[in-house]
């Protein structure tokens, strides 16, 4: 089971009402690298991994969770002071007239989270491989966003998840060598 | 909106702070089970979160469900401020 604990991973603050930075957010809500994706590309891999690696799928797919729950924090203080003339200017009117200013799981151009996003291979090493990836592209996409966004308050926030990535694929990196060394002792013996 | 005062703001900031020192430990140790002195860190650093948690849920109220109620009247597990109204 999980445990909610009401606090964000990291602090998040925005500078100002800004709800075309929070439509590029949206890529890491509900898009192909996005925090969903991750923690539900973990999480449904644990059971057919092999025992010494479902701690970390575990742990990471939590973590995840904690930084969707940011994403979720940004894009609500971005847009939630909006004017409707604010949210046209941004390129959020196809948003806001399907769902107000409620949030959805879609990436930035508007296409809705797809459970194609996430890879399960039932074979272990090609699993890791994929979540290495995942890692990689999420943290290529968090430098995009930093890379566009004026904002400095968000720019951190952003600068912690990127990192984050970095620590994750690190890890993912060392299970895979675990399952390697794995194998190679079942064949000495 | 309930407002936050700067001194809760800290100590939420402290609890934050000493989770990610955690959070950074359990993924290590998940691959690197032996290293003994990743786990005594980790043992010193979850005893400090334990005290900080503490002192956060009697000014804020419950952080989570499944702890014992805080004595002063701060707020309940649902009641806010929610961590994106802060």
């Amino acid at each position: 089971m999980w445990v909610y604990e009401k606090k964000l991973m990291y602090p998040v603050k925005v500078s100002e009402c800004n709800p075309r930075l929070a439509k590029y957010l949206i890529e890491q809500y509900g898009g192909a690298d996005g925090e969903l994706a991750a923690a539900l590309r973990y999480m449904n891999q644990r059971y057919s991994i092999p025992d010494k690696v479902i701690g970390l799928l575990t742990d990471i797919a939590t973590e995840e969770f904690a930084h969707l729950e940011m994403i979720a924090a940004m894009v609500y203080k971005l847009t939630k002071d909006a004017t409707p003339e604010q949210i046209r200017a941004a390129g959020l009117e196809d948003h806001y007239v399907n769902h107000g200013i409620s949030l959805f799981y879609s990436n930035a151009a508007g296409v809705p989270f797809q459970a194609s996003y996430i890879a399960s291979k039932g074979d272990p090493i090609a699993d890791l491989y994929e979540d290495i990836a995942a890692e990689e592209k999420a943290r290529a996409t968090y430098q995009y966003i930093i890379d566009i966004s004026d904002d400095p308050d968000i720019n951190d926030s952003l600068k912690f998840l990127r990192e984050r990535e970095i620590v994750h694929a690190q890890r993912f990196r060392e299970a895979v060598e675990i399952l390697k060394e794995d194998r190679n002792a079942q064949k000495i013996f | 909106m309930a407002q936050m005062s700067a001194k809760k703001m800290k100590l939420l900031e402290d609890l934050q702070a000493v989770d990610f020192v955690l959070a950074e430990l359990t993924l290590y140790l998940d691959t690197h089970p032996d290293d003994a002195e990743a786990l005594q860190q980790y043992q010193e650093t979850a005893e400090k979160r334990q005290e900080i948690k503490s002192a956060v849920e009697t000014q804020f109220g419950a952080l989570c469900r499944n702890t014992p109620l805080p004595e002063q009247n701060t707020p309940g597990w649902d009641e806010g401020p929610w961590p994106w109204q802060l």
